[in-house]
């Protein structure tokens, strides 16, 4: 436990120390949304009605291609090997990391995401429940990708594998997450969708380490 | 040695394995064409056309037993790869890795019937049903587990790493079919696992089970096929392959 | 028997389906048979030099 909680401590000093990485999937994030209106016209109501499948899936990508580098320092300098022979397990090592990375790329996102639906004209009562759907749905898109990235750690090059690997899994929380806003925008009530995302979450968070901690020793065996 | 641990020995020996599959593989095949004629000829001639979608339907023939396939497939190796992270059983990585493109190619036969039955009844290519979607969800799965087998030089590792994505899969599937249902309810509803009342005429329903068999069967032939080559390549320098070299020199020269 | 091809005006859509799967499942029969083949003759050449 007292490893645990020094992993979590280490990685947010070093994230504090290198701000321009956590800030670059933010910036990705604010592109993407921006290529929208560009792209298929700056109509406040056209914006307004796809606004909630936009921002998910700006948010989704932006945390997919955060992930890339997830455990690639620990596992070319020999971290995760030391911690795989350590009386410590993996599976605490991949929650700590996985944790901190939502910390340092999904939070300053979620913090953003308002602002963008703000320009997306969404409305407001919509906001609140985009905040809420992001903070469930952002764990989850963490903790599943980190499958993706432990079972690719190993390869020189992996940029198209990754997306291959995680995105079909990405479905249920994006149908969730951005069906969660879009019915609010419409007026009704998100609370079914929000269950199902706080369920997803729950499962998620529970499961997807220990998957992550079998991938991570299969890579470092290797 | 009691006879589950002598069969759980042999089934990971390739050099066993591999003469047995090769025996299976013409009657496995006599198998597959027996099923397959009568499936095609009652399907496309004598079972009778449907009153609402004509001769259209026949269609149904091979995309329904395509779509059952591949799914079964996925199940297959799920299977296989709790045997080979469980037992690390290397046979049940080559069998997976032999089962990912077959059933991708399910898959894929699925897709492409279903936009060409989904053309005349639906009036559209394509259309964002949630049977359609899930399947074409699932055939990215199988490239995915395909393409990280491939991208893993050491085989050893790719085999476990393969067998990992295929449970996360397995575990995820369930929950992306719901999502994309619930999503879209579109599709006209499942018609034939309720054999209790079977709300589709005996006549097309024995060519769309005969169909179903033979297409089970040739998932065998081919998965045996495949075992066979990738195993070849894979051990071209251990003994049991030297052994099959030399004896099949030794038959060549009498 | 033009009746038969003709599949009640559906001709393209139903042969195309049997035409497409039947040329998918070829490839995945005759993939392996190469595959087989020219690993075997590796293995041949592997063993002539040894």
């Amino acid at each position: 436990m007292r490893g645990f909680f020094y992993l979590i401590k280490r990685d947010l000093t070093l994230a504090f120390r290198r701000r321009g990485e956590a800030t670059n999937s933010l910036v990705f994030f604010g592109l993407v949304v921006l290529l929208f209106p560009i792209g298929i016209g700056a109509s406040e109501k056209l914006l307004s009605e796809v606004a909630p499948g936009l921002i998910w899936i700006a948010a989704l990508l932006a945390t997919m291609l955060s992930l890339d580098n997830l455990f690639k320092e620990d596992f070319q300098d020999g971290t995760l090997e030391q911690w795989a022979l350590s009386e410590h397990s993996l599976v605490s090592f991949a929650w700590a990391r996985l944790f901190s990375h939502w910390v340092i790329t999904a939070v300053p996102l979620i913090i953003v995401a308002p602002l963008f639906a703000i320009s997306l004209s969404l409305p407001a009562e919509a906001i609140w429940v985009l905040v809420l759907s992001l903070l469930l749905g952002t764990p989850l898109l963490i903790f599943i990708g980190g499958i993706g990235v432990a079972l690719t750690t190993g390869l020189k090059k992996s940029s198209m594998l990754l997306p291959l690997l995680v995105l079909p899994f990405y479905i249920p929380v994006l149908i969730f997450g951005a069906s969660a806003v879009e019915v609010t925008a419409g007026g009704w009530s998100a609370a079914g969708q929000l269950y199902v995302l706080g369920a997803l979450f729950v499962l998620g968070i529970a499961l997807a380490p220990f998957a992550v901690a079998s991938a991570l020793k299969v890579s470092v065996s290797q | 040695m009691n006879i589950i641990a002598k069969w759980y020995y042999r089934l990971g020996a390739p050099n066993w394995f591999y003469p047995l599959a090769g025996k299976m593989i013409p009657w496995v095949a006599a198998i597959f064409v027996a099923l397959l004629i009568p499936g095609l000829y009652m399907g496309l001639v004598t079972a009778p056309a449907d009153y609402q979608q004509g001769e259209s339907f026949r269609i149904m023939y091979v995309h329904v037993p395509a779509a059952w396939l591949s799914m079964f497939v996925y199940a297959a190796m799920a299977i296989a790869a709790v045997v080979a992270l469980v037992w690390r059983v290397r046979m049940a990585e080559i069998m997976i890795i032999s089962s990912a493109p077959i059933g991708a190619s399910f898959a894929f036969i699925a897709l492409i019937t279903g936009s060409l039955w989904g053309k005349p009844m639906w009036g559209a290519w394509w259309v964002w049903d949630a049977r359609l979607t899930s399947e074409l969800i699932l055939f990215f799965i199988y490239l995915g587990i395909f393409a990280l087998y491939n991208a893993i030089e050491d085989k050893q590792t790719a085999g476990k790493a393969m067998s990992i994505l295929t449970l996360v899969g397995v575990i995820n599937l369930p929950i992306i079919h719901y999502s994309v249902v619930w999503w879209n309810t579109l599709h006209q509803a499942a018609t034939v696992s309720k054999f209790d009342t079977p709300s589709i005429h005996i006549d097309m329903l024995i060519p769309l089970l005969l169909m179903a068999a033979a297409f089970q069967f040739l998932y065998l032939l081919l998965l045996l096929m495949k075992m066979r080559a990738n195993l070849l390549e894979q051990d071209l320098a251990s003994g049991w392959v030297k052994k099959i070299v030399f004896e099949r020199q030794k038959n060549l020269k009498k | 028997m033009a009746e038969f091809f003709h599949m009640g005006g559906y001709a393209f859509y139903v042969w195309m389906s049997f035409g497409i799967s039947a040329l998918v499942l070829l490839v995945n029969f005759l993939q392996p048979l190469l595959k087989h083949r020219q690993a075997l003759r590796e293995a041949e050449d592997y063993y002539s030099e040894v």
